[in-house]
């Protein structure tokens, strides 16, 4: 980690906690993507079916969330769902009924280019079986006007590791790429240490992240931890999601990792709008009062 | 830094190869039990310096045992007894828990250290 990147990230983060605007294709250059700008939206741990004192209005979160992202002046060219799409339960056909349900809540949103990936919540009991029937699956790539994109599944193994077949997939897909595409990667769990005492880890996270690091042009957007988060590991910026449930606290500010309490304003949940150009535009949008 | 700490995991009958060693001079054994979402006893203690062996079973399903404080971590397999050896090389309480996601209250699934000085 490059101590000056991380304060100089914390500093922007820290103007607004809304607008967080960094270099992060530093090699790519602006003339080249006038033309392919673009915006999508991230929502992240929905946990569809969780019911308990962290979040009272669980039964409208999303729908909420869908209408604020369907009220957006300029719609995005796509929608990513960064993991956690329903809260874990051992019944299996109940895991059914809540992605059954979870995918027809988001039927409502007015995109219709969405790209799902699991959570531990949604895959790590049955190692996917379940997702796979209703999202398809847990890894895989997209392009999207120049931009490459690869879903990396840390979760379908409940010991959190992606394993060594797609680690070696990943490796054979960047054999792939020039040194200075732009490379997004979208996965659940951070794939750095984050906060090994709250298990905030991939168990071989590092060897991806060993795999990305000779490309210039890396950003990994991830959720898992319910908070905003900016991180570096050398030039790779890594970037957590809010949830629609509750928020966790602070990596390492508390003993436990407990929700923190419920507030009806709802300030630490949210979904979050992307903007690629030259730079990254990331604009959490909270979820507003139905 | 470099870690001081022994640590070996060893098979459910390794230690029978240390049968010549006194008893006296045997690592104090602290026996954790493991099972939805909980460890018994959740809480143990070991002295600064002073050799254990921790030993884990699972009482339903595979569990996991991380604490990165001392750089342990080890899968919990019914049937089987995960033995793990530790001195500790610091004071303090550390946290335990579960890494190997196990249902709807895993990420409550932890215990605590207490190495004496």
């Amino acid at each position: 980690m490059q101590h000056a990147d991380r304060r100089d990230f914390l500093k922007l983060a820290g103007l607004a906690g809304v607008t967080f605007t960094a270099g992060l294709f530093p090699g790519w250059p602006p003339a080249a993507q006038a033309a392919t700008d673009f915006h999508f939206v991230q929502f992240s741990d929905t946990h569809w079916g969780y019911k308990g004192p962290a979040n009272p209005d669980a039964e409208h979160t999303l729908e909420k969330a869908v209408a604020t992202v369907n009220g957006l002046g300029r719609q995005p060219d796509f929608i990513v769902f960064t993991g956690d799409l329903t809260h874990t339960t051992e019944d299996a056909k109940e895991r059914r009924a809540r992605m059954k349900r979870f995918r027809e809540i988001v039927s409502a949103l007015a995109v219709k280019d969405v790209r799902f990936m699991p959570g531990e919540h949604d895959a790590a009991l049955d190692k996917g079986e379940a997702y796979q029937e209703f999202f398809g699956a847990t890894h895989y790539t997209f392009d999207h006007k120049g931009v490459h994109f690869i879903v990396l599944d840390n979760v379908s193994d409940p010991a959190a590791r992606l394993g060594d077949e797609q680690l070696a997939w990943l490796a054979a897909d960047l054999k792939q790429r020039k040194a200075d595409d732009r490379i997004v990667v979208l996965t659940h769990r951070p794939l750095f240490d984050l906060q090994p005492q709250w298990d905030w880890t991939t168990a071989d996270g590092a060897k991806a992240i060993d795999l990305l690091m000779p490309y210039g042009n890396v950003v990994v957007l991830y959720g898992h931890i319910h908070q905003e988060n900016h991180h570096m590991t050398g030039h790779i910026a890594h970037h957590a999601a809010k949830s629609l449930i509750f928020p966790l606290p602070a990596p390492g500010s508390q003993p436990k990792r407990t929700p923190l309490p419920y507030d009806a304003a709802m300030p630490g949940l949210g979904t979050r709008d992307i903007t690629m150009a030259d730079k990254v535009t990331l604009v959490e949008l909270p979820v507003t009062k139905g | 830094m470099r870690r001081r700490v022994l640590v070996a995991l060893l098979a459910g009958s390794a230690l029978g190869g240390a049968a010549c060693l006194r008893a006296a001079e045997q690592p104090a054994e602290i026996h954790i039990s493991a099972r939805k979402f909980e460890y018994r006893p959740n809480k143990v203690t070991a002295r600064l310096g002073q050799p254990v062996v921790l030993v884990l079973t699972s009482q339903d399903r595979i569990h996991g045992f991380k604490m990165p404080d001392f750089g342990l971590r080890a899968d919990i397999v019914p049937g089987q007894e995960t033995r793990i050896s530790l001195t500790p090389d610091k004071a303090g309480s550390f946290t335990f828990f579960c890494d190997v996601f196990c249902g709807d209250g895993h990420e409550d699934m932890e215990g605590t250290l207490v190495v004496e000085a």
